[in-house]
């Protein structure tokens, strides 16, 4: 559950987000909007990325202005460029950095490890530098590294802008199959179309909330 | 690992055996030893004793000249320069001091493991942690710099392109500003991430 | 951490760890082969000491010397990181070691000197910074290390160094220049306002 209540998020001298009054419950919601909308901010606030300059943002009933460590042991996050979210050269060893500080012996570890690489089908890559992955597996890889924490949210940031069709298909179809309540924000509108909920954020406002069918409409009205 | 490898010869020699932090100890003793002797003489004993610590790595001829031959120009060009300014045997013993010490260092490198040596190098700088450095984020800046070799090198190759698509190849400005840009948006971006992966928490 | 307030500020926030880290990095890449060919191929310039420059122009005083020393001790541990793909402890125990161990100070007072100029730093400053980092500090640790090394006296080892003088001060006045153009097209590239940034709390 993610409320967000009258957030205003001022970035320098930029107003990104004026007024912004939520509450996210659907297990799949989808966030669309022109570049410099406000979005990934809207996205950054759910973790406590990014602190709302007046207003509340609540997840699980949690203040992210005060409990941001614990919120993002709950809240996984993607981002649009798997390169810099994964932090360490080989394939495992990206995916132990997430379990370092839970205090798991070092079988264990391997264990989980190994398990979650292999449901995602990169069990044979464990031993090889992340780099010599095409771009969907790196964008699987980072998937992996969020997921073995097993989040109860996860927010993406336009997780398949940089992928070809067949890679964000790919995703697309794990995201059906993932248990987690899941936001993601997109310009991939082909993704959104099962979801349960859209919003559509225009100068830093909710201008749209509604089914995809409908919200998807209001924006490709809004872009003609 | 990366990609990256180091020049490590596998073996199973006496020095592959010693620990590396007393390998580290030995080499800067020794190379502290050979700025002390004048002799030639007693230089033609320590090359000895550096040759023969070879043999005993059993590391091979073509991994040994691996190592010196970066200094090579460089110890013709002493040579030659204290061969003008001095004699014979200072231009000999100078040149030989540059080589060994080159040439032990070397060794050590050769029969370490590159892990072996980072763990040591890492136990080196644990004084850090009063400047606020933890052993953890420490060990973490080395891994994350070979992870972030790859990708500044592939943000290089897609500069060139745009550069030569915008027939601007010759300016190193032109490469160098958006390839220094490039490289903070990445390093700020690689923040974001490991503050959502939990490393400030 | 504490969950109740607002978390104690880190000393060494994640922001700086990847910043570190990207700038270790780009000083080895800048010495892989065709990395950047100012004169043609012909002369083969190692481009890592501008890589040390604008390290310490946008990283500043204690980040780019930490940069400089995790680069070091990838190189010490045997990696092949350095201009040619050099590597080992060969390097610290040869001839121009005073040159490489030099670049630690010198990244951090070109970071000082840029530090000092606020918000805007000019390109004087620029210029001035990279000149007495990049090639002052690095010729002051260099040359009595390599004199000390070779048995030369002080005076010979700095007219043999000053070969190398005018490749030098021609790379610390692009990086001047680059450092320039990036801080314009990235205000958060300068020391003082990332610094300011940071203690904002924003990211």
């Amino acid at each position: 559950m993610i409320r967000l209540e009258d957030v205003h998020v001022r970035l320098g001298q930029r107003e990104v987000l004026r007024g912004v009054t939520a509450s996210l419950t659907e297990r799949r919601v989808g966030v669309v909007g022109a570049n410099g909308s406000g979005k990934s901010t809207l996205a950054r606030l759910v973790n406590g990325l990014v602190l709302p300059c007046s207003g509340t943002v609540t997840v699980s009933g949690l203040d992210t202005r005060r409990h941001a460590a614990r919120i993002r042991r709950g809240v996984g996050f993607l981002f649009t460029d798997p390169d810099a979210q994964i932090v360490m050269p080989t394939v495992a060893e990206d995916v132990a950095f997430s379990l370092r500080r839970k205090g798991l012996t070092r079988e264990e570890v391997e264990r989980r490890v190994r398990e979650i690489l292999e449901r995602y089908g990169l069990g044979e890559h464990a031993d090889h530098p992340a780099h010599h992955l095409s771009g969907g597996q790196k964008q699987l890889l980072a998937l992996c590294s969020v997921l073995v924490l097993e989040p109860e949210i996860l927010v993406m940031d336009e997780p398949t802008t940089l992928l070809d069709l067949r890679h964000s298909r790919q995703v697309a179809a794990l995201l059906r199959t993932l248990p987690q309540q899941v936001v993601v924000v997109t310009h991939d509108l082909p993704l959104l179309e099962d979801f349960d909920r859209v919003l559509v954020i225009d100068e830093g406002r909710i201008v749209a909330d509604a089914e995809p069918a409908a919200a998807i409409g209001h924006y490709r009205k809004m872009m003609a | 690992m990366s990609g990256l490898t180091g020049a490590y010869v596998p073996g199973d020699s006496l020095l592959h055996r010693l620990p590396a932090g007393a390998k580290l100890a030995g080499l800067a003793a020794s190379c502290t030893a050979f700025l002390l002797l004048r002799s030639p003489a007693a230089l033609a004993g320590a090359a000895a004793a550096v040759v023969l610590l070879y043999v005993v790595s059993g590391v091979g001829v073509a991994a040994a000249w691996a190592q010196v031959r970066p200094v090579r120009w460089f110890a013709v060009a002493l040579f030659g320069v204290q061969l003008v300014f001095a004699d014979l045997p200072t231009a000999a013993s100078s040149t030989l001091r540059v080589v060994l010490a080159v040439a032990l260092a070397g060794l050590v490198t050769l029969t370490t493991r590159t892990s072996a040596l980072m763990v040591c190098l890492e136990r080196c700088l644990a004084p850090a942690r009063f400047a606020g450095l933890d052993p953890f984020r420490l060990s973490l800046l080395l891994s994350l710099t070979l992870r972030s070799v790859p990708v500044i090198a592939d943000l290089v190759s897609r500069v060139r392109e745009a550069q030569r698509a915008r027939g601007v190849e010759r300016s190193p400005r032109a490469f160098a500003v958006p390839l220094v840009v490039g490289a903070l948006r990445h390093a700020d971006a690689l923040g974001e991430a490991l503050a959502a992966r939990g490393l400030d928490d | 951490m504490t969950d109740e307030q607002s978390p104690p500020r880190r000393r060494f926030p994640a922001a700086d760890v990847a910043r570190v880290s990207v700038f270790a990095a780009l000083i080895a890449v800048l010495g892989m082969p065709g990395a950047l060919n100012i004169f043609g191929d012909a002369v083969p310039i190692t481009l890592q000491t501008l890589g040390v420059m604008l390290a310490g122009a946008i990283l500043g005083t204690w980040r780019s010397a930490l940069a400089v020393v995790v680069l070091l001790v990838l190189v010490a541990a045997g990696l092949p990181l350095l201009a040619g793909g050099r590597g080992g402890l060969g390097v610290f125990t040869g001839p121009s070691a005073g040159f490489l161990l030099g670049w630690l100070p010198g990244a951090a007072l070109t970071g000082w000197i840029v530090e000092r100029g606020g918000r805007t730093p000019s390109t004087v400053r620029l210029v001035t910074a990279c000149l007495a980092g990049g090639v002052g500090v690095v010729y002051l640790c260099g040359i009595p290390v390599q004199a000390l090394v070779t048995g030369l006296s002080l005076g010979k080892t700095a007219l043999l160094s000053a070969a190398f003088l005018p490749g030098d001060l021609a790379k610390a006045v692009l990086a001047s220049i680059v450092a320039r153009g990036t801080q314009r097209a990235y205000p958060d590239a300068v020391p003082a306002v990332h610094r300011e940034r940071l203690r904002a709390g924003g990211r």
